[in-house]
């Protein structure tokens, strides 16, 4: 055990919690920004396997991954179109619309999948890693932390943009109302419908981005249901930031390093049964909120429609 | 930004005629499903004017304002600003057109500041001018002579305050009318001075200020121009020159009689009016018996609560004690704490001298303690359920109306029709289902149950909230017959303090979970209250 504090530990961990943390990090600020704007999206799994498969096939024949990454973040930004029309438009049940998306994201990728590819699983080479000089210099950490595909650098500055939007812009002032009392931001003279209905866009794109992400730079492969309960995870770590896009970021990570260490363990001899290496982000997940649920704060008009005048 | 040189200004800057209304509406119209709320409603609104929209619960009030806040569209009428006719098809429309509305639910949100509050719906995309509205803020709160920090978060202010920063923020943007639904609702006297004070300064520059209110004394105080609703309709409008020729009690007279139509005088005793007329109720006397005592109770809060601290009071035998506070301020979990629905982490509880801490919630029941809650539609009644299994909802698997698991229908039937009849409940039957009836009727019901099989005392939450005038006053006497005939104890909590200081015999204040004082209800009461309802020390 003496060597558990090495630099390969560190460098496997770091560098899997990145691989398995991104996805989780552009859902997860895509979720926050539409629970801040009062819309709970519980299709973003949904709008994650959209992205993932929609964005393979575009890398796939494209040869390009970021044509790919631009395709998933489309696939998304359309799939959460659904719900700006029947959540937000129409006033629909959030939950049940979001459950319904879900259930047929994943009824479509796998079936177009199928029809496409049968039971082969085409391959990408994988992307290309931007190596930031002198920075990834730095022993143990800056091999990992500092030699990535550019895409993760850009994960990194939509978290300081979320943060700088909801919290010194009119348009994130006008998200928050929307969240806490939209009847307010009515008054107000602001289209809640409008900007609900933007939250939810930024959302889709980030959730289709974040699925893109898996499929193409983390997996190299689409495999039906790959997201794996990411979304879900999202969702959570969403709740638990309180609405700040920092701690997207720091949650996202330590569930991506908790993926990550089975294979960091197994790196310096620690062998860890498969078993338990599957279950680990979804203990994490259990312990998470078990310890912080009394912290999630959630914005008061979470969940519900707006209807203008209903009485 | 409000126009504070020129008095009357109109959008072109141009000095407009104070003869000529700023607003004028004609014939409108508004239909809910089932109800006419606004029918063939006209009126028109000056400058340098407060015009007074009187009418009780129900009469097309806020209709009437939330169509001209562009949140509801008449179904038909006009609408004229400056003598043009437009159409206010959003609230963004009414606040172009320099209509600027404080609600009677406050649209602040508590967890922003002040300033974020106040910038809302000022900026677009990524612009957010702070600094400008900083020093607006700071110029129109100078000119209305209030005083508020810009960066402290608006649900912790005291309502009061709240209210200043509503006006200021409807005043925003230059708004030339002001509408005001129901704002002393949530006010203590003081703050009804105050607003007074202010309403008066915005008068005086010219802005022509709607004021809403079911309170015929509140119109007299304020309104240079009444207009009584009843029913959707206009039943008449007093010009200034009468509003302030005439004497005081003619006034009052001629309005009563509008508002409550021929039958006004056989409604002399109409709680509303009750209080002007006819002085307070007479003093009694009460026996020191302690029925229900409460010895440092704490409770803690929930999310959002105050939670409540070190609460002690007696209630004594067929008195009335009344819980004055601003809504939020620990009256739910007094009454829930009593009634057993919520855990006392500290303190105890005496009914009849014998702890009930930890008596459950029907062992409390068949002793005589009874709950009527605030949430008539939610905790009270089961709405898909038939009034007559409501009105033995509390006593499930008890006889004679269940024998052995087995529901008797015919004994609750019998017990219900009975009921039915004694509270005057209007049903098509026992068996219609509870949610069809309306909300007075929902409330009547409530009353049947817990004051029947033998009370000793009733916690009343709200009893009164949202009933229409005939209601609230069947419920009042009610409550105060079963005091003064049956010596029924009664805790009073109430929002209203009009309400309480016509029914109790002492009066005890909550802020922020504890109690501030207990005063005795004498002439002058409610000024006491109103000091300790803002946390001032008792005297």
């Amino acid at each position: 055990m003496s060597n558990l504090l090495t630099s390969t530990f560190l460098a496997a961990l770091i560098s899997g919690g990145i691989l398995a943390g991104m996805p989780l990090l552009l859902a997860g600020l895509g979720e926050m920004v539409s629970e801040r704007a009062g819309v709970l999206n519980i299709g973003l799994e949904g709008m994650m396997l959209m992205g993932g498969y929609a964005g393979f096939v575009v890398a796939l024949y494209s040869h390009s991954h970021w044509l790919g990454l631009f395709g998933g973040l489309l696939a998304g930004l359309v799939a959460s179109t659904v719900m700006v029309i029947f959540c937000v438009r129409l006033g629909l049940d959030q939950i049940v619309v979001g459950i319904a998306l879900l259930v047929t994201a994943e009824g479509i990728t796998s079936v177009l999948q199928r029809a496409q590819f049968g039971t082969t699983y085409p391959r990408l080479d994988s992307m290309a890693a931007l190596k930031i000089p002198v920075l990834s210099g730095i022993p143990a950490l800056g091999e990992s932390l500092f030699n990535q595909p550019l895409v993760v650098y850009v994960g990194l500055a939509l978290v300081a943009v979320a943060h700088w939007v909801l919290r010194s812009t009119s348009m994130g002032l006008h998200l928050r109302a929307a969240g806490e009392k939209p009847q307010a931001l009515d008054a107000a003279g602001v289209s809640v419908t409008a900007t609900r209905s933007v939250a939810l866009l930024v959302t889709g794109s980030l959730g289709g981005l974040g699925g893109a992400y898996m499929s193409i730079v983390g997996a190299g492969i689409f495999v039906p249901f790959m997201t794996h309960g990411a979304g879900f995870i999202g969702i959570v770590i969403a709740m638990l930031s309180r609405g700040r896009a920092v701690w997207v970021l720091i949650g996202a990570f330590l569930f991506g390093m908790s993926v990550s260490l089975s294979t960091a363990l197994q790196l310096v001899g620690v062998n860890v049964p498969q078993d338990v290496v599957n279950m680990l982000p979804f203990v994490a997940v259990l312990v998470a909120l078990v310890i912080f649920a009394r912290e999630a704060y959630l914005p008061a008009a979470l969940g519900s429609p707006y209807v203008r005048g209903s009485r | 930004m409000v126009e504070m040189t020129r008095p009357v200004a109109g959008r072109s800057g141009a000095t407009r005629d104070l003869s000529a209304p700023v607003v004028e509406i004609r014939g409108i119209c508004k239909a809910f499903p089932g109800v006419v709320a606004n029918d063939d409603v006209s009126l028109a609104v000056f400058g340098g004017e407060v015009h007074c929209l009187l009418g009780e619960n129900g009469a097309g009030k806020s209709t009437l304002m939330n169509i001209l806040s562009g949140m509801y569209q008449p179904d038909a009428g006009s609408i004229m600003v400056d003598g043009q006719e437009v159409r206010i098809g959003s609230p963004r429309d009414a606040l172009d057109l320099g209509i600027g509305t404080v609600y009677q639910h406050t649209t602040l949100i508590p967890v922003f500041t002040v300033l974020e509050n106040l910038l809302l719906g000022q900026g677009r995309g990524l612009s957010m001018d702070q600094k400008g509205a900083l020093a607006g803020l700071k110029k129109v709160a100078a000119d209305l002579g209030v005083d508020v920090d810009p960066h402290v978060q608006a649900g912790r202010l005291a309502l009061g305050q709240q209210q200043q920063v509503e006006i200021i923020k409807a005043l925003w943007g230059g708004s030339r009318v002001l509408i005001l639904d129901e704002p002393t609702s949530m006010l203590t006297p003081q703050g009804i001075v105050e607003l007074e004070r202010v309403l008066l300064q915005l008068k005086e520059r010219g802005l022509a200020i709607i004021f809403i209110t079911h309170k015929l004394h509140e119109a007299l105080d304020v309104g240079d121009r009444v207009t009584v609703l009843r029913q959707g309709r206009v039943v008449g409008t007093l010009e200034p020159d009468t509003v302030h020729a005439t004497p005081r009690p003619e006034l009052q007279e001629r309005i009563v009689g509008m508002m409550f139509g021929e039958e006004a005088a056989a409604l002399a005793g109409v709680a509303e009016v009750r209080g002007q007329v006819t002085g307070r109720r007479a003093r009694r006397e009460i026996s020191p018996e302690a029925v229900l005592e409460l010895r440092g109770v704490s409770v803690e809060p929930q999310r959002g609560e105050v939670g409540i601290h070190d609460v002690s009071l007696i209630v004594r035998r067929g008195e009335i004690l009344g819980v004055a506070g601003v809504d939020g301020n620990g009256q739910r979990e007094l009454a829930e704490a009593i009634a057993g629905q919520r855990a006392i982490h500290r303190g105890d509880i005496l009914l009849g001298g014998t702890s009930i801490r930890h008596a459950s919630i029907s062992a409390r029941q068949r002793q005589g303690l009874r709950y009527v809650t605030d949430d008539r539609l939610g905790e009270g009644t089961v709405s898909s359920l038939s009034v007559a299994v409501n009105l033995v909802l509390k006593r499930i698997g008890d006889g004679p109306f269940w024998r052995r698991g087995l529901v008797r229908e015919d004994a609750i039937n019998e017990c219900a029709l009975g009921l039915v009849e004694g509270f005057d409940i209007k049903t098509p039957s026992v068996q219609t289902r509870c949610g069809t009836l309306s909300g007075g009727n929902i409330q009547k019901l409530l009353l049947a149950r817990e004051l029947s099989f033998e009370p000793k005392i009733v916690v009343y939450n709200k009893p009164t909230h949202g009933l229409d005038v005939k209601t609230t006053h069947v419920v009042r006497d009610r409550i105060r017959e079963l005091a003064e005939k049956e010596y029924v104890s009664a805790l009073l909590i109430s929002t209203d303090l009009e309400e309480l200081l016509d029914l109790c015999d002492r009066i005890a204040v909550l802020f922020r979970g504890r109690l501030t004082g207990v005063v005795e209800n004498r002439v002058g009461a409610e000024w006491e209250v109103g000091r300790l309802m803002v946390g001032g020390e008792s005297r």
